[in-house]
């Protein structure tokens, strides 16, 4: 930005243009009104109206008007500051005027939109047109400060959408940190066996691409880790990373399952968390063949070196390399970064909270992940569909929605799920020849080759009843269900109630933030939906940013999504990260604190209520004074001086009184 | 002044100045226009970054100059954008609310919400709760006060405040 521009002289002369918004505005509010009122406003030399100020032309009226003399503060009354303050602050500029000479009324979001009366709505409109008008007579020239922007990149989250946005940025030349907090990256996608709807291999598409991380030069990848602290800003961000002990050293491990073999614990006996409780592992393990970094790790609650120090410590007899430490100790990694991205994805609904589904009561009744794994060539039982006694299905039912679209658990649709259900459907079918019916609400196929997915599924022989499930149960009407859980449901298209005798019962169960998603949140300080998902900047402009300059959203963090959109995401998120750091340097709002001496009286009260520590104190003269660096502009400072010495930038105790003022008095 | 405010027909519609931080409740009340909820127009928002800039002066200032309530919103405890900007928010409304009681001021006329970015219908029922309260109550009617009496208040709450912490 150039040199901001200072072309007042004596009394203000403020321009206000009223904008329609299409019908948007105009529909609820009667601009013409509004702008002779305007006229009325002390200081308003020019009012006018248009049908989208924000247009190019729009942008014009209020740069001519400016240029010509007539105005040297501009008040926009359109739609919300969030949307397009930026927008008005430029066309300021470019008419040769200070952008912060600038002031913006929501007679949309906050008016047309949410008021049903005309008259009310013109009524408040002005009101809101007068507050802004009399608070932009108020206001001062300002300059945006330039920090430069550190260039590395922080991914928190390794599954498909934190690898692919980590290979993209390092690509570009640019460094990136990775952090996982599992043992391995890969995510959930690590434990699928096909996608849809192409029935790719999950495996051979991920793979590759996580080996691409671990070998990357430009990608620094700790998993087994967890982001501690965040400080610092858009651009120059210090975060504290946990490293928790693998008690075998990265570095010399080359994962050759050694120590494994030789643990003292001769069959693994410990759940397994890859596959979900569904085989065992030993204390020291590598989550799956393909996991990244390919090293191993000692569980200590498990480990009998660390239960009662008493263990024949086979395992590090066994590894050439010396890698295993016992001694290996917490450690807390100290990073510079200008861009965040956060993909740290999704958990599963958990199905025993709709306990007449059966979860956890009948055996065999399978979440739709526990499926994933037991069809999976490297799962538990390679690939094979099993039931609990190890027999064969010859039915399956998969029942849709579960924990999704219901207002008991979660009202949102998961999106994935029908997918997920079609694909599990093909495979269960393909591998077992069972008869398998879907119990469904609607099928939601929408997405490039699911609808044709869902056609070939249909056309395969596999049973769709639509009608949400009433219970599965093992208690028996007939001969033909001895032995079998019963899926109770209303076929809602034919008009009655079916049981039909399954085998085996597939609970297709939704997404939920993860488990940490809110410690996430207010560590890196962005806002959640009411579910708990990390709320985008705009839900359609600004799908990818937050509310918090430098930092994006990548994947099912943000909201239930497929492995095509978390990739598109990731992709997206990477691109805003990297025009952030190609920039080179950022603008910092001007709204900081500052302090004027002449009213200090050193009492500090100030000091301690920064959470930022950008006030000191200066014995020398008695004064406080801000760093305009550190401060970010809350100004809370300012609320508590007992003398009125600070005042904080476009928010000024005079300006803040005349909106008062300007809202109250003139309508 | 506009007629429609002040009648006293019973069509009595009270006159509130909202001050909504801007990364919590302003954004909400955003998101309440965009999904079109319609809720009482009777209340003129000013934004602030912070709830924590909110000078107890803003919202005496507010009901001086014609107010019948006064909103503020800011985000959740545990969600403020600079970490603790609305606990000093909550601290100073605590005193506030006692000051403007001695004044004679109703409890109702001034209230506190966190409404956080996606709760845009909690800004929609906050507006039409407090709309209906306030058409209630009435107009506020601020009477000129004596320096004796104000004196004479002050002494009074001070008294009050002997030996109270917050």
């Amino acid at each position: 930005m150039s040199t901001p521009e200072n072309k007042t002289n004596g009394t203000p002369r403020i321009g206000v243009y009223v904008c329609h918004c299409g019908i948007n505005i105009a529909a609820k509010v009667n601009v013409a009104e509004c702008v002779e009122f305007a006229r009325s406003l002390p200081y308003v030399t020019v009012a006018r109206e248009y049908k989208f100020i924000c247009s190019d032309p729009g942008q014009e009226l209020i740069q001519q008007d400016i240029r010509d003399g007539k105005i040297d503060r501009v008040v926009v009354a359109s739609c919300s500051p969030l949307m397009h303050e930026a927008t008005f602050r430029k066309a300021t500029l470019a008419g040769g005027q200070n952008p912060f000479f600038f002031q913006m009324a929501n007679i949309r979001e906050h008016v047309s939109w949410v008021t049903f009366d005309k008259e009310m709505a013109t009524l408040k409109a002005k009101a809101l047109i007068a507050g802004a008008v009399m608070r932009v007579a108020r206001h001062k020239p300002l300059e945006k400060t330039r920090v430069p922007v550190n260039p590395d990149v922080l991914i928190v989250g390794g599954g498909i959408a934190g690898i692919h946005a980590a290979l993209t940025i390092a690509d570009s030349g640019k460094k990136v940190y990775l952090v996982e907090k599992e043992p391995t990256i890969g995510g959930h996608m690590a434990k699928f066996d096909k996608t849809f709807p192409t029935l790719d291999c999950a495996a051979c598409i991920l793979t590759p691409k996580m080996s691409a991380v671990r070998s990357h030069p430009n990608i620094i990848l700790w998993s087994y880790s967890e982001v501690s602290q965040v400080d610092g800003y858009v651009g120059n961000f210090k975060v504290k990373v946990r490293r928790k002990p693998r008690y075998v050293d990265e570095e010399l491990c080359v994962g050759c399952y050694e120590c494994i073999e030789k643990c003292i614990f001769k069959k693994a006996k410990f759940e397994d968390e890859f596959n979900i409780g569904l085989s065992q592992r030993k204390p020291i393990y590598i989550p799956f063949p393909q996991a990244t970094p390919l090293v191993a790790l000692i569980d200590p609650e498990t480990c009998t070196e660390f239960r009662t120090g008493k263990c024949k410590k086979t395992c590090v007899d066994a590894c050439e390399r010396k890698a295993i430490d016992f001694q290996q100790k917490e450690e807390i990694k100290e990073i510079d970064v200008g861009a965040i991205i956060l993909a740290t994805g999704f958990k599963i609904f958990d199905a025993t909270r709709i306990p007449r589904y059966g979860y956890g009561k009948y055996p065999n009744v399978f979440t739709s992940l526990e499926i994933e794994r037991l069809v999976n060539a490297s799962g538990p039982t390679g690939g094979e569909v099993r039931l609990k006694d190890g027999g064969k299905p010859n039915s399956v039912g998969i029942i849709h929605c579960v924990g999704s679209r219901d207002i008991n658990t979660n009202r949102y649709c998961s999106r994935l799920c029908c997918m997920a259900s079609l694909k599990l459907a093909h495979l269960i079918k393909e591998r077992t020849g069972a008869e398998v019916y879907n119990f469904y609400i609607d099928i939601r196929a929408a997405g490039k080759g699911y609808e044709e997915f869902y056609d070939k599924l249909l056309k395969e022989g596999v049973h769709f009843i639509r009608g949400r499930v009433a219970e599965v149960s093992d208690w028996t009407m007939t001969a033909d269900e001895e032995g079998k859980l019963v899926i109770r449901a209303e076929d809602t298209l034919i008009g009655v109630v079916r049981r039909i005798p399954v085998d085996m019962v597939v609970l297709a169960v939704g997404l939920e933030p993860s488990a940490d998603a809110d410690n996430i949140r207010r560590m890196f300080n962005i806002s959640c939906s009411y579910e708990g998902w990390f709320l985008e900047r705009h839900p359609k402009l600004a799908p990818v940013s937050t509310f918090t300059d430098g930092i994006s959203l990548a994947g099912a963090c943000q909201g239930p999504k497929d492995i095509p959109d978390s990739v598109a995401q990731a992709g997206a998120a990477a691109a805003e990260a990297l025009a952030l750091i190609d920039k080179g340097f950022v603008e910092l709002e001007p709204n900081t604190a500052f302090v004027q001496d002449e009213f200090c009286s050193g009492c500090c009260t100030c000091v301690a209520l920064c959470p930022y520590s950008a006030i000191s104190f200066s014995a020398d003269n008695n004064r406080a004074s801000v760093n305009g660096a550190l401060c970010k502009g809350c100004g809370t400072c300012v609320a508590a001086c007992p003398s009125g010495a600070l005042q904080q930038n476009l928010f000024t105790d005079e300006q803040i009184f005349e909106e008062i003022r300007g809202v109250m008095n003139y309508v | 002044m506009s007629d429609i405010n002040k009648s006293d027909n019973g069509n009595f519609e009270p006159r509130i100045v909202a001050f909504f931080c801007n990364w919590c409740t302003y954004t909400a009340a955003d998101l309440a226009g965009t999904a079109r909820m319609t809720y009482a127009p009777n209340a003129r928002v000013v934004r602030v970054m912070c709830s924590g800039r909110l000078d107890p002066q803003f919202i005496l200032m507010a009901l001086r100059e014609g107010a019948d309530g006064v909103l503020i919103g800011g985000c959740h405890p545990g969600d403020c954008h600079y970490q603790e900007g609305n606990y000093k928010t909550l601290r100073r409304f605590t005193l506030l609310k006692r000051l403007l009681l001695d004044m004679g001021i109703e409890d109702k006329r001034v209230r506190m919400e966190w409404i956080a970015a996606s709760e845009g219908d909690r800004v929609q029922r906050v507006m039409n709760e407090m709309t209906e309260q306030l058409k209630k109550l009435g107009p506020l009617h601020l009477e000129p006060v004596s320096i004796d009496t104000i004196h004479k208040k002050v002494e009074e709450s001070v008294a009050q405040a002997e030996g109270v912490k917050i």
